[in-house]
C-alpha cells in the first residue's frame, strides 16, 4: 500500500540474510539513561512535527486578518496595494510568473538531467563516473545569489539574441511575442533558464540513483537478445527509472517554485495598467520574489499579512508537489522487487 | 557495475541477429551512436554553467580576495564608489551564524534520526518521517516569513541575527536527518545485538557503539547540510538586514553576511562596488566549496559503507 512517507525504522524489511527486522524496543531497559535518552530522541521527534504545525499555524493566523480586510479577489486581483484604507490584493500574476518559470525549468532541466544521469551511470568511462557525479553535485553548491548576480552581468546578455531569434520566428503566436521589454535577461524565459541549471542537480541525483539500481540481469538479458547499448537503455533502464524520473521532476519542480534570490535579481515588478501578458518574454514577479523584493516593507500586521497570505500559497503549491513527488516514490518502492 | 561495463561494451558492440530486436542495421547502429553522443553532449553542456560561473566569479573578483585588507577589514566608512575595504564582517558574520545553526540543528537532527531508525515504530514515526519530508521541500523564504511571523510579530523582537539562524535551522534540520538516518541505517544489527548481549543498555548501546560507527557519515551529512544553509539568502533579507560594520552581537543590531553583502551591492553601478560583489561571491563559494570537499573527505573515513 502506498504511503506519502518517506517510512524508516529500518524500514521493517527483513535484512539482507533472511532475518525479521530488529525488534529494538525490547531492548530498553528502564534504566533512568534509557528513559532519558528515549525521551530525548521522541521529543526531538515531535520538535520537528510541532515545527511545521506552526509553520501553517501562524502562517494562516497572520494571512487571514489581512485577507479578510481585502477589498479585492485574492486568487483574480492582478493589483497588490496590500496597505492602506483600500487594501486590494490578488495573486493572479504572481501565480502565473511562479508556474510557467517552473515548468520552463522542468521542461529543460528533466531531459537534461535525465541525459546526464545515464551519462553519469550508463556511459561515461569507469574512471570519469564519480568526478562527473561530483561536478553536477557542485553545481548545487553555488548559492542562489551567486546564479542570479551571474544572470543578471554576464549570461544575460547572451540570452538576448536567442530571445530576439525565438520571438521573430515564433512571434505570431501569443506565447513567445516580444516587443524588447522587458529587457532579454528580466524576462521569465530567462529566469526559467536559470532555474533550470539551479534543479539540474537535484533531478540528475535522483534519476543517477534509479538508474544505478536497474537490476543488471534486465540490461545483460537486452543485451544478450542482441539490444544495442541505447536499445537496452530504452527497454531496460528506462522503463524501470521512470517514477523515480517522475518523483526527481517533481521535486525538481518543488524547488523552482520556491526559489527566491536567483529570480529576484532578474524579474522586476510589472505595471499593473499593463495588459495581462502571456508570453513567456513578459517579465513580472514569483511569490518569492515579491515577497523577498518587498522585505524592507513590513511595517503594518495589514501589510505583513498580505506577504504571508502570498507565502502561504507558495507553501501549499510546494506542500502539494513534494507530496505527489512521494507518493511516486513509495509505489516504486512497492513494485521494485 | 564495473566489470559488466566493459562487458556489455564488448556485446553491444558486436553484431547480433537475433530474434527480439531484428539484424543490426545501419540504422539502429546509428541510432546507438547517436544516443552515446547525445548523452556525452548533455553532460559536457551541464558542466558550462559551473564552468562558467567559476570562470567568471574568479576572473573578475578573484583580484580582491588576494588583497591582505578583504581578509583584515570590514567596509565601514567605504562608499561604493571608493575601492578598499574588506569582508571581515560579512565572513564573520557568516560564519557565526552557520556555526550557531549548526550548534541547533545538529543535536535536534541527529536525535531525530535516532529515534526514526532505533526507536521510531507505528504512527508516530511515520508522521515524522512524513514531517521531515515536508520540511525538506519548504522553501526558505517560506521558513523566513514563519520566523518573522513568529519573532518579530508575535514575540516583538527585533530582525536580528539569531532569528536568521532560526531560519536556517528549519532549512538544516531536515538534511541532518536524512543523511544521519542513511548512516545509522547502515550500522549492522550484529553490533547492537553484540552490546545487547553484554547486557549494555540501549542508550549506551547507541551512544557508544551506533554513533561513534557512522560518525564520520554523520559529519559528512552536517558539513554538507551547513554547505546549502550557508549560501540562503532569501532568510538574510527578511530577518537579518546588512551593515558594512563588523557586528558580531547574534541578539541585537544588524549583523552583516556574505550573501547580504552581494545582496546590497549587486545593482551598484560603480566598479568599486561591483568589484566588491564578484569578491563577496568568490569567497561565499569558496567557503561553501571548502564545506563541500570537507564533507566528502570526512566521508572516506566511514567504517560503514553503503
Amino acid at each position: 500500500m502506498p504511503t506519502i512517507t518517506g517510512r524508516s525504522a529500518v524500514d521493517e524489511l527483513p535484512s539482507a540474510d533472511g532475518r525479521p527486522p530488529l525488534e529494538a524496543d525490547t531492548a530498553t531497559t528502564g534504566r533512568l539513561g534509557d528513559r532519558i535518552f528515549g525521551g530525548l530522541a521522541m521529543g526531538s521527534g515531535i520538535l520537528v512535527i510541532t515545527l511545521v504545525a506552526l509553520v501553517g499555524l501562524f502562517l494562516v493566523a497572520q494571512a487571514v486578518p489581512s485577507l479578510l480586510n481585502n477589498n479585492a479577489n485574492f486568487l483574480t486581483s492582478r493589483e497588490w496595494v496590500p496597505s492602506g484604507a483600500d487594501p486590494r490584493f490578488g495573486i493572479v500574476d504572481l501565480l502565473w510568473a511562479t508556474i510557467i518559470t517552473s515548468i520552463l525549468a522542468m521542461l529543460i532541466a528533466v531531459p537534461l538531467g535525465v541525459a546526464v544521469a545515464l551519462f553519469i551511470t550508463q556511459y561515461a568511462p569507469q574512471w570519469l563516473s564519480k568526478p562527473a557525479a561530483t561536478l553536477v553535485d557542485l553545481l548545487a553548491a553555488v548559492p542562489s545569489i551567486v546564479y542570479g548576480f551571474w544572470g543578471l552581468k554576464i549570461a544575460g546578455d547572451y540570452f538576448k539574441p536567442v530571445a530576439e531569434a525565438t520571438s521573430s520566428v515564433l512571434g505570431w503566436i501569443p506565447f513567445f511575442r516580444w516587443d524588447g521589454t522587458p529587457s532579454a535577461k528580466s524576462t521569465l524565459a530567462f529566469a526559467g533558464i536559470i532555474l533550470a541549471v539551479m534543479i539540474l542537480p537535484i533531478v540528475t541525483a535522483i534519476s543517477r540513483e534509479v538508474f544505478a539500481q536497474v537490476p543488471i540481469t534486465h540490461k545483460e538479458g537486452a543485451l544478450a537478445l542482441g539490444a544495442t547499448k541505447w536499445e537496452m537503455i530504452r527497454v531496460a533502464v528506462l522503463p524501470f527509472g521512470k517514477p523515480g524520473i517522475i518523483s526527481a521532476a517533481m521535486l525538481g519542480l518543488g524547488r523552482a517554485l520556491g526559489e527566491t534570490l536567483a529570480v529576484t535579481l532578474l524579474l522586476s515588478a510589472l505595471n499593473t495598467s499593463d495588459a495581462f501578458s502571456f508570453s513567456v518574454f513578459g517579465g513580472g514577479e514569483t511569490f518569492a520574489s515579491r515577497i523577498a523584493n518587498d522585505a524592507g516593507e513590513f511595517d503594518s500586521a495589514q501589510k505583513t499579512g498580505a506577504y504571508i497570505a502570498a507565502g502561504l500559497v507558495l507553501f501549499i503549491l510546494t506542500f502539494i508537489v513534494n507530496a505527489a513527488a512521494r507518493v511516486v516514490i513509495e509505489r516504486r518502492k512497492a513494485f521494485s522487487e | 557495475m564495473s566489470t559488466l561495463s566493459t562487458a556489455d561494451e564488448a556485446v553491444a558492440t558486436r553484431t547480433v541477429a537475433s530474434d527480439a530486436f531484428g539484424r543490426k542495421s545501419g540504422a539502429r547502429a546509428v541510432k546507438d551512436q547517436l544516443a552515446r553522443a547525445l548523452m556525452w553532449g548533455a553532460f559536457l553542456v551541464a558542466l558550462i554553467p559551473l564552468v562558467w560561473i567559476l570562470g567568471a566569479t574568479i576572473v573578475k573578483g578573484g583580484h580582491m580576495l588576494v588583497d591582505a585588507d578583504w581578509w583584515g577589514k570590514s567596509q565601514a566608512g567605504i562608499t561604493a564608489r571608493r575601492e578598499g575595504g574588506g569582508a571581515v564582517h560579512a565572513i564573520q558574520g557568516t560564519l557565526i551564524q552557520a556555526g550557531v545553526t549548526a550548534l541547533i540543528s545538529v543535536p535536534i537532527g541527529v536525535l531525530t534520526a535516532v529515534y526514526l531508525v532505533e526507536y521510531g515504530r507505528g504512527r508516530l514515526a511515520k508522521a515524522v518521517s512524513f514531517m521531515v519530508d515536508i520540511l525538506t521541500g519548504i522553501p526558505s523564504i517560506v521558513a523566513a516569513l514563519f520566523i518573522y511571523a513568529l519573532w518579530v510579530t508575535t514575540l516583538g523582537f527585533q530582525r536580528v541575527g539569531f532569528a536568521v539562524c532560526l531560519a536556517l535551522t528549519m532549512l538544516m534540520i531536515p538534511t541532518v536527518v536524512r543523511s544521519t538516518e542513511e548512516m545509522l541505517k547502515l550500522v549492522p544489527n550484529e553490533l547492537r545485538e553484540a552490546a545487547y548481549a553484554l547486557g549494555v543498555p540501549k542508550w549506551k548501546t547507541i551512544m557508544k557503539v551506533v554513533i561513534p560507527t557512522s560518525f564520520s557519515g554523520i559529519i559528512t551529512g552536517v558539513l554538507l547540510g551547513l554547505a546549502r544553509v550557508m549560501g540562503e539568502t532569501a532568510p538574510l533579507i527578511i530577518l537579518g538586514p546588512y551593515t558594512a560594520v563588523i557586528a558580531t552581537n547574534l541578539f541585537g543590531g544588524l549583523m552583516p553576511t556574505l550573501p547580504t553583502m552581494i545582496y546590497q551591492n549587486y545593482s551598484e553601478a560603480n566598479q568599486p562596488a561591483i568589484d566588491r560583489t564578484w569578491g563577496a561571491a568568490l569567497t561565499l563559494i569558496l567557503i561553501i566549496f571548502l564545506l563541500n570537499l570537507l564533507g566528502r573527505f570526512a566521508g572516506r573515513f566511514s567504517k560503514v559503507k553503503s
